[in-house]
């Protein structure tokens, strides 16, 4: 095994990109393999490499890391993205555990039948902008500061940038009564490693399209 | 607020009996306000309460925590029981994160059809026996120890012993193809604290019935309609 984390996922975002996400804002390079057929993710379960035959699967520090909240963690602890002390983990972690509530809803929504569409992008509006982004919203708001926790850059940071551009894919004007929220989203963008990941060629996937739900569907058999 | 956590949620499991376990396996006694009425919500919510307008809510060390992962997350950690470094904090999340997939099986099973119950309790005991047991089984037998991580006591041994006992819920035999965690099921409800939790009279929750179900949909106007996996 190389230095490098290494990770497997389908060649698309899923439940994968907000990994990648936190791996280049911690500035750490990785590397990926695709799944792209049944027998290469019938192969991995058979040589027991997936713990609860799932994917996202990254291997770190000697570790084969299932579970995408697991393997957030333990980045975030590693590169000193999760605050200071045990109070601003916990206000980090209620801050990603509710944009990853959000971003939950971006992910099934490929699946969703033709005629569900329309309901569920407006679901999305809907939560956006009336649940979660008032929230953070208020909390720039009131400290003033840059990050959302502690006046530093952290995990919620990358998360909350993360959603943003997301939803902006759905509702373009999504931000448009969130003056907190633009700045924000225009600072997180400039932050160097985060600008280079949001540049061509990073490892960022696109948005899904109707290969790559095929290719789900393919690959897990659902 | 009292020196006490306070826990705000329906008088039944959900989402928070995850939360009432683990403070009672860390031995720390706790309150309750149980939400009966929709006119209790809006107060919560207009109150400024609820972080993303949702229950759980847990009041703790001058904080008013929301998300339930996020509030599991502080207490066990708070309490020791969250391994002695990142390494093995990283194993309790994962295996956790199983014990939480398995039991989100369940959490909806109340609010299914009669028809959808029989197929999701199906379900429930082909994901227990083929997914999750099988791993925490092996993990026992590999390294021998009582506990799963580290060879203490953690928030991953609390989580687990609750999946059991709700898996056993729906099949009472489902930890027959499995000894060692026959003897990790005795073991950890040997421990004085979860002993006690397991007793009549605590603050466990019982099986979840329609007068759970129907409180729930009254006072969130939610889950109406729910289908099963």
């Amino acid at each position: 095994m190389s230095g490098k984390p290494r990770l497997t996922y389908l060649n698309g975002r899923g439940r994968m990109e907000s990994i990648r996400w936190l791996l280049a804002a911690a500035g750490v390079e990785f590397e990926e393999v695709y799944l792209e057929t049944k027998e290469q993710y019938d192969k991995l379960i058979k040589d027991g490499f997936l713990l609860f035959q799932q994917v996202p699967l990254v291997e770190i520090d000697g570790m084969k890391m299932v579970q995408t909240r697991a393997i957030m963690s333990y980045i975030a602890g590693k590169y000193n993205l999760y605050g200071k002390d045990l109070k601003e983990r916990a206000l980090i972690d209620m801050y990603v555990e509710g944009i990853s509530d959000l971003m939950q809803m971006i992910l099934v929504f490929p699946f969703s039948p033709p005629d569900a569409k329309e309901k569920n992008l407006e679901s999305i509006k809907e939560r956006a902008t009336n649940r979660y982004f008032p929230v953070f919203e208020k909390v720039l708001k009131q400290h003033g500061q840059d990050f959302l926790v502690g006046n530093k850059f952290s995990w919620a940071d990358v998360q909350l940038i993360e959603a943003i551009l997301a939803v902006e894919e759905k509702v373009p004007d999504v931000l448009s009564g969130f003056p907190q929220l633009q700045v924000f989203k225009t600072k997180m963008s400039n932050m160097p490693t985060i600008k280079k990941f949001l540049q061509p060629g990073s490892p960022r996937k696109p948005p899904p399209d109707a290969h790559y739900v095929e290719t789900v569907l393919k690959i897990f058999k659902i | 607020m009292s020196a006490k956590p306070k826990l705000y949620y329906f008088n039944g499991r959900g989402k928070m009996e995850s939360i009432r376990w683990l403070l009672a396996a860390a031995g720390v006694e706790f309150e309750e306000e149980f939400l009966e009425t929709r006119d209790q919500y809006e107060k919560l919510l207009q109150g400024g309460s609820l972080l993303f307008q949702q229950v759980p809510m847990v009041e703790i060390d001058g904080m008013r925590m929301v998300q339930t992962r996020a509030i599991l997350s502080y207490i066990a950690a708070k309490y020791n029981l969250y391994g002695k470094d990142l390494k093995e904090r990283a194993l309790i999340d994962m295996y956790v994160g199983g014990t939480d997939d398995l039991m989100g099986f369940i959490l909806m099973f109340p609010f299914l059809s009669a028809e959808d119950k029989e197929k999701q309790r199906a379900l429930i005991v082909e994901k227990a026996t083929s997914r999750y047991f099988p791993v925490y089984e092996k993990l026992l037998k590999d390294h021998g120890q009582d506990f799963l991580v580290g060879n203490n006591f953690s928030w991953a041994d609390v989580h687990l012993l609750e999946a059991i006992l709700m898996v056993e819920e729906k099949k009472s035999d489902v930890l027959s193809g499995f000894p060692q965690l026959q003897a990790f099921k005795a073991r950890i409800s040997s421990i004085p604290a979860i002993k006690k939790f397991l007793e009549p009279g605590s603050q466990r929750k019982p099986v979840p019935d329609d007068k759970y179900v129907e409180t729930v949909r009254r006072v969130l106007r939610m889950y109406y309609d729910v289908k099963a996996n």
